[in-house]
């Protein structure tokens, strides 16, 4: 793996998607455009992070909100997980 | 002794204030009463449905579940009369709802000028979910519509049925869109990305009738006698507070129905918030009325406090607003107004709120790359709204320096006279450069 994909996927992983919301009109453009179908505006209208363990970090929901409610955000959430190097 | 609580309105002040009173008030009985048959939805919503980013059902954002879960009992039912002094409810249909606390959140609604055949099938607003679905179904069989209003609303409902393949044709009355919010540069720039997108624009023109054929709309005479064939007309010249209710029992009433800063109404027991009331704002002594998502979320969470028994008082924030008009992202925050002339909108537009038109002593500054554009109204000690149109890199930063009433005295003569970096600027005063204001 190229260094610089190594770098975005640790960045990745170590990130999940919090919310404002204040900006937050719960329209359902993030859930609907999930490909895991986790229900990412219950986790925005509660300001709550989408610590979802399906979660792929992929961005989906951050690029296809038209309110910019929600964004990357490198976390500790998911730091008790095991990093898997590849082989 | 259990308390009951009553609300009637189940939009975003209604549903909020009954689960802030909920979790003040474990063993309360709470009931919400609304009008249409359908659960909870995204009432901003319906402008992406109507665009076809997502299909409707998608906006039934707090399903009937919750509410059975969090002990909410939801009615479908108009109510047809408040009797306050034995504190009780009475719906249409004959049910009797007794309350201990009350609360009125019922809205407002879009508002139809009074003019010939606006009362033909076809004439239709961006306002309710049944609404939206027979602007669907029109929209599937009609070749040309015309829309009048201004704000956001216009372009959702102009911009929707454009989406939907229908010929659209936007009638302005002034010169320029949006006039008293956008300076002219940045309404140049929605109108030119509406033409781009196939929009027809009709300025300086306004509806005179709309004429019908058995019944159905079948085009729109204008003041200056043209006529346009259409098949629908959208109509979105803004919202009025629905105060009817309020007025039934002599609550007193403005633009909507006037409340303390605790959402008190003149009468015990008896309280009001969100779209619908005009709230009183402690540190300058005025009422405002708001048609903000955000704005009626605030005001249902302080509202279900007071109810609940644990007194708050609502300051409001700069209010403010994400979305896209003309297919630009655009950030609305603070004071911005331009003073210009806005004959579009006999009141306010959904997404939308008088403070924006304020306009406070300052300067402005304004940075624009391409299609990007960034308009700063600068106070003598903080920055007292901005317009981020495009590239929204910079809207979370000003949104806090904005609302947060973050003082800029150190940076001013920097924003002013654009000799640095204005991201770098910002940036460094979102991260705590400066010290925080009141």
């Amino acid at each position: 793996m190229l260094g610089r994909d190594r770098a975005k996927r640790d960045a990745l992983v170590a990130a999940h998607v919090v919310a404002e919301p204040a900006r937050c009109v719960e329209c359902g453009i993030c859930s609907y455009n999930c490909p895991l179908g986790i229900d990412v505006r219950s986790h925005a209208r509660q300001a709550l992070p989408v610590a979802d363990r399906h979660c792929l970090t992929c961005g989906e929901c951050v690029a296809r909100c038209p309110r910019g409610t929600l964004r990357l955000e490198v976390s500790r959430v998911f730091a008790a997980s095991p990093r898997i190097d590849e082989p | 002794m259990t308390t009951r609580y009553v609300i009637v309105g189940n939009g975003a002040a209604g549903a909020t204030a009954a689960w802030t009173i909920r979790a003040r008030d474990p063993g309360a009985e709470i009931a919400i009463v609304g009008d249409e048959p359908v659960p909870f939805y995204s009432r901003p919503g319906l402008a992406y449905v109507l665009l076809g980013v997502i299909p409707h059902k998608e906006v039934f954002s707090r399903p009937d579940r919750l509410y059975a879960e969090a002990r909410i009992q939801r009615v479908v039912g108009r109510v047809s009369a408040i009797e306050p002094a034995p504190h009780r409810l009475v719906t249409t249909d004959g049910r009797a709802l007794r309350f201990d606390r009350l609360l009125l959140a019922v809205g407002a609604t879009a508002t139809l000028p009074d003019l010939p055949g606006i009362d033909l099938d076809g004439v239709v607003t961006l306002d309710s979910y049944e609404g939206t679905r027979e602007i669907l179904r029109l929209a599937s069989r009609a070749r040309r519509a015309v829309v009048v209003g201004g704000g956001i609303t216009a372009l959702e409902l102009a911009e929707g049925l454009l989406a939907r393949g229908v010929e659209t044709h936007y009638l302005m009355r002034g010169d320029r869109y949006w006039a008293n919010v956008l300076d002219p540069a940045e309404s140049a720039l929605v109108e030119a990305h509406l033409v781009a997108d196939g929009m027809r624009l009709h300025k300086g023109t306004e509806l005179a009738s709309v004429i019908g054929r058995n019944g159905r709309v079948s085009g729109v005479r204008t003041k200056d006698g043209q006529e346009l064939p259409c098949d629908i007309l959208g109509v979105a010249i803004g919202v009025a507070p629905r105060t009817e209710l309020a007025r039934s029992i002599d609550l007193p009433t403005g633009r909507g129905i006037l409340v303390s800063e605790r959402f008190e109404t003149e009468l015990p027991d008896i309280f009001a918030a969100g779209d619908c009331a005009e709230v009183l704002d402690p540190v300058t002594g005025k009422r405002s009325v708001d048609a903000l998502w955000s704005v009626a979320n605030e005001q249902g969470r302080a509202a279900g406090d007071n109810l609940a028994g644990h007194p708050t008082t609502y300051q409001r924030p700069a209010s403010f607003n994400v979305t896209r008009i003309g297919g630009i992202t655009t950030t609305v925050i603070g004071a911005v107004g331009t003073g210009g002339r806005d004959d579009d909108l006999v009141s306010l537009s959904r997404g939308d709120t008088f403070l924006w038109r304020e306009q406070l002593d300052g300067f402005t500054t304004i940075s624009t790359e391409g299609a990007n554009r960034l308009r700063l109204v600068v106070g003598p000690d903080r920055i007292a709204g901005a317009v981020v149109m495009g590239d929204q890199s910079l809207s979370y930063r000003l949104q806090h320096l904005v609302r947060g009433r973050v003082d800029i005295s150190a940076v001013r003569d920097h924003l002013l006279d654009g000799s640095r970096d204005l991201h770098a600027v910002l940036a460094a005063l979102a991260d705590g450069g400066a010290s925080r204001g009141a």
